[in-house]
């Protein structure tokens, strides 16, 4: 693939000059390396065994099939059940956008108090929190097991959200903290003349000039929560059983063949959630200040 | 950037104070909670469940003997420093890049960042055979006729610490990335219409201009690398499990394999106690930049 | 505060599920695999057909993924009905907490004492005179599989022992071939247990193991077993990091490795690809060199549950799981040798009827490092073996002293 060949054109069209062209040779060098392993996993997702074991993992499928597909969605086994990975797919969905709204809505007006209406002892907790993130998850799983435990919640859906909301907290309120802080302070001020209290200027004045930080937040939050698997089996409950325990169970067994393009083709489809969000965040992704005003 | 005036009173500040509320509880109740429950029991010698049966230092003596958790901090320190490095530059350079209004920007941002979505267990695998010596990287580029290249850092103990920031770096820079052009997406327009009127060029703009502004987002990745840092754990399981030997073990691993697998969760505790003390020490300075001048003015 | 967390406490109690129909039962286990899948069929079908239902639960991962995950919903008063568990020390600090139901009254009236064999099955069951789980199966490490065809291709006899393979191995390699197969971590300190067994015999492994013997920890005896170490690390090959052991045994069934020390469990895979014991594969017990078996295994457990129905389901699966029938079946599928000695398996194959020969043989039994070590003890020599075999620099007296001390200092 030649880069010439791809003509900028879009809202302000030049020629390719030597700046441009470097800037797409560094994207294209970039690609190369975060696409070479995605091309290994759907390569072999679409072979066979038994050219799986002749062991050329860069070459593509002499035969391709899209049974190791079929089998990862529809009929892999997890213990007793073949069913695959659509089984946990809903009770995901169930998981992840409560956790999704919940988890940003708090964290978004955390870092917007953080930043604009800071209050006696405001930073401690916010100190305390960014020092939080920091601890390994593991080391907080039996103290909240026990917390949950007596809140009552221990096995439910809302434990699973509450657990969700936590964990995100200290990187989220962070993200918008920051974020808001870099918004130029005037905004805030004319909003405050104006008259508005707290609830109208984050939602009518910040929120929406700060797409951009809402859309890493929502991608950072649907990765997690979707992903999340030891959270998902401990707190939500056995009829809450997130789609990772499926992928899981496919993907690690320890005992058996290994059936490598069923394993990748599980993970390629558990990954197709964020996937899609990446993707359509697109449209999101525009220029947040005084863009609508200036940008032409 | 704070409110206008400090405010002195309770109600003062009420709404911003009740938003709050969540962010208190999580803070006192579960992160200093769950501290000073993980500190307390590493004083003891709790096996697979938490007793009370204190035994003083004695799991501190032993982490410290332990070459294992010396190694790992070793691991953790050379990847830290390499991971924070690469994924900074990588990041803003990416999103510097791909800020330049070009076509299939979303398509670009997707392929730099879908690595964060997918699984560890299954890209781990992945990345295993790519670096593995009889079918990966070193096989093909021997096929090509370079009969003596070598490339096999998973095997080697000195190298495989690299081999587990390749793909580290491959699944996380893309959300550096997708913070920074953010952040880059919240400059002011008008600052490069500025800079292009007055012939400066754009190198210099982002060096003196820009990156100063973007430093809370700078600030923001930091702590999102760090505490992936501090966390490191799947991504090992799934490329070396520690091995080989102990050459490639981390903190988190030890923590983990001691709470869980070996049913010693003092030792685990005693181990994670350490680790909160560095992150602390690391962090104290960070907390004085960015709270000490302020209270000063 | 306490109210706020009171309120809070009440009106999420109400989001509660409603508890499972009576006479479900939850059971939680990490057998994922084809032929463990189809074992736990059998389990799960025999319940069905004696009126209980069989809800499952699996976790893959080996035990690390899962323990937290039973542990937390065990200690979060959300037990399942029944869970697999090792045996040994890692369950004992559910039964001291009193979380666990006590099997004894029905261990008794069945009479689990006289059919369970060896008897130290039942005994790693106990704690403080009562019954708390259910043997299910044995499985032992002490075996090495060997492709036949491999030494012959490369101009070798086939090994019938362990010192013959270590003769024959500069041959394989000299040929191209893997000597030895194996993968990190656990693998390499299967193979080391397994050479204590086989170059030290019983006494040394239960000097060491039972008796904590620091002085046995670097013996002669034990000198030698690292020095057995010493040449399987040079007949491994430099991909074994990051290796799974079942990737090991497909090495040695298509050809490509010699032999793989690994523990029964391994000849599923030989099964599964078709491979005919005595001719496609040996299976060497003991090494060749001693033919001694550890005997551990895997165990049920039953979490304390308020529902009486629960517990009648629980007590039910209890004694399906030693009943005849289901042990003949299971352990087929399983690949693993039966609890009992009174039953009937002439379906075995050539090396499971090797293996139930020597269970049957007086002193030829050994009870299992986790029956008398503590994880963590067993994590420590683990890690030392491993460490061991990636420093080719690392010597057979650094080794023997550090093992030494661990042993010296394990409880």
């Amino acid at each position: 693939m030649s880069v010439t060949s791809v003509e900028p054109s879009g809202a302000r069209p030049r020629r390719l000059s030597p700046s441009r062209f470097m800037i797409y040779a560094g994207l294209f060098v970039a690609a190369v390396y975060y696409l070479l392993p995605l091309y290994v996993m759907v390569v072999t997702s679409l072979k066979g065994m038994p050219e799986i074991r002749l062991g050329n993992i860069f070459s593509p499928p002499m035969e391709i099939t899209f049974q190791p597909w079929v089998t990862a969605w529809d009929s892999a086994c997890t213990g007793l059940y073949c069913e695959g990975l659509k089984v946990g797919f809903w009770n995901s969905m169930k998981i992840l956008i409560p956790s999704v709204i919940v988890s940003i809505a708090i964290a978004s007006v955390n870092g917007y108090a953080l930043s604009n209406w800071k209050f006696k002892g405001s930073e401690v907790f916010f100190t305390i929190l960014i020092i939080g993130s920091f601890i390994p998850y593991q080391v907080m799983l039996y103290p909240l097991v026990i917390i949950m435990r007596e809140l009552g919640i221990f096995g439910t859906l809302t434990a699973i959200i509450v657990v969700h909301t936590i964990f995100g907290m200290p990187i989220l309120t962070l993200l918008f903290r920051n974020y808001f802080a870099a918004l130029p302070v005037e905004l805030f001020k004319a909003a405050r003349v104006d008259g508005a209290g707290f609830w109208q200027i984050f939602l009518q004045v910040l929120a929406p000039m700060s797409l951009p930080i809402f859309v890493v937040a929502v991608i950072l939050q649907v990765t997690g929560i979707w992903n999340d698997f030891l959270f998902g089996v401990i707190f939500a409950g056995t009829e809450n059983y997130p789609m990772t325990v499926q992928l899981n169970n496919i993907v690690n067994a320890t005992q058996g063949v290994k059936e490598y393009n069923v394993n990748m083709a599980a993970t390629i489809l558990t990954g197709a959630v964020p996937l899609i969000i990446y993707f359509l965040s697109g449209r999101y992704f525009v220029r947040g200040i005084a863009a609508g005003a200036v940008k032409g | 950037m704070s409110g206008d005036r400090r405010p002195s009173g309770l109600t003062r500040n009420l709404n911003a104070k009740i938003a709050a509320v969540p962010m208190i509880l999580t803070a006192l109740v579960v992160f200093v909670g769950c501290s000073i429950w993980s500190i307390g029991y590493s004083f003891t010698s709790s096996n697979s469940l938490p007793v009370n049966e204190f035994v003083g230092l004695a799991q501190y003596e032993r982490l410290f003997k332990t070459s294992r958790w010396i190694v790992s901090l070793k691991n953790i320190a050379i990847y830290g420093v390499f991971s924070i490095f690469f994924s900074l530059t990588m990041g803003f350079l990416l999103a510097a890049l791909l800020d330049q209004k070009v076509r299939f920007e979303n398509v670009f941002r997707t392929i730099f960042l879908y690595p964060f979505a997918l699984s560890f267990i299954v890209t781990g695998l992945v990345w295993q055979w790519i670096l593995n010596p009889t079918f990966g990287i070193e096989h093909v580029v021997r096929g090509l006729g370079f009969e003596t290249f070598s490339f096999a850092p998973l095997s080697d103990r000195n190298t495989v610490i690299y081999a587990l920031l390749i793909a580290g770096l491959w699944q996380g820079t893309g959300l550096v990335m997708a913070i920074m052009l953010a952040g880059l997406r919240g400059v002011d327009e008008e600052i490069w219409k500025a800079s292009r009127v007055e012939g400066i060029p754009a190198w210099r703009v982002y060096v003196s201009v820009i990156i100063p502004m973007m430093k809370p987002v700078f600030v923001t990745t930091l702590v999102l690398i760090g505490s992936g840092i501090v966390r490191l754990y799947d991504l090992v399981i799934a490329m070396t499990n520690g091995g080989p030997g102990a050459s490639s073990e981390v903190p988190a691993k030890y923590v983990y394999d001691f709470m869980f697998s070996r049913g010693n969760l003092g030792q685990g505790l005693a181990a994670s106690t350490i680790m909160l003390i560095v992150v602390i020490t690391i962090m104290i300075p960070w907390i004085y930049i960015e709270y000490g001048p302020k209270k000063r003015a | 505060m306490r109210s706020l967390i009171a309120a809070l406490a009440t009106s999420t109690a109400l989001l509660v599920g409603a508890p499972a129909s009576a006479t479900d039962l939850e059971v939680t286990h990490w057998w994922t695999s084809g032929g463990e899948a189809a074992a736990v069929k059998v389990l799960a079908d025999s319940f069905t057909a004696a009126g209980g239902t069989w809800k499952d639960s699996a976790i893959a991962g080996s035990g690390d993924t899962a323990r937290p995950i039973i542990i937390s919903r065990i200690t979060g008063g959300n037990p399942m009905g029944a869970t697999q568990l090792n045996t040994g020390r890692d369950a004992e600090d559910l039964i001291k907490a009193g979380l666990m139901t006590d099997l004894t009254e029905l261990a008794e009236k069945e009479g689990w004492k006289d059919f369970i064999r060896p008897s130290k099955l039942l005994d790693a069951c106990m704690y403080e005179g009562k019954v708390y789980c259910v043997p299910i199966n044995i499985h032992s490490w002490q075996w090495m599989w060997t492709n036949p065809n491999v030494f012959k291709e490369a101009g070798v006899e086939p090994p019938k022992s362990w010192t013959e393979f270590v003769a024959a191995a500069p041959k394989l390699k000299e040929k191209g071939f893997i000597p030895l197969a194996t993968g990190d971590g656990w693998q390499v300190e299967g193979i080391r247990n397994v050479l204590t067994v086989a170059l030290g015999g019983s006494d040394l492994f239960l000097k060491i193991a039972r008796d904590k013997d620091a002085e046995a920890a670097k013996g002669p005896e034990m000198r030698k077993v690292w020095e057995g170490m010493e040449a399987a690390r040079s007949f491994a090959d430099p991909g074994f990091v990051g290796r799974q052991w079942n990737e090991a045994t497909g090495l040695v069934l298509t050809g490509k490795a010699g032999a793989q020390i690994m523990g029964d469990w391994a000849q599923g895979e030989f099964g599964l690809a078709g491979k005919v014991a005595g001719t496609d594969y040996d299976c060497l017990p003991g090494l060749g060199e001693k033919e001694i078996l550890d005997t551990g295994g895997d165990a049920f457990y039953f979490p304390k549950n308020s529902d009486p129905a629960v517990t009648e389901a629980q007590l039910k699966l209890a004694s399906l799981l030693v009943s005849k029938e289901v042990q003949v079946a299971f352990n087929l599928k399983k690949g693993s040798l039966p609890i009992r000695g009174d039953i009937d398996m002439a379906a075995a194959n050539a090396c499971m009827q090797k293996g139930i020969a020597i269970l049957a043989k007086e002193g030829a039994v050994l009870p299992s490092n986790e029956q008398l070590l503590s994880s963590d003890t067993q994590g420590q020599i683990q890690d030392l073996a491993a460490e061991f075999f990636s420093a080719p620099e690392m010597t057979v007296d650094e080794a023997l002293e550090k093992f030494s001390e661990i042993i010296a200092s394990a409880k």
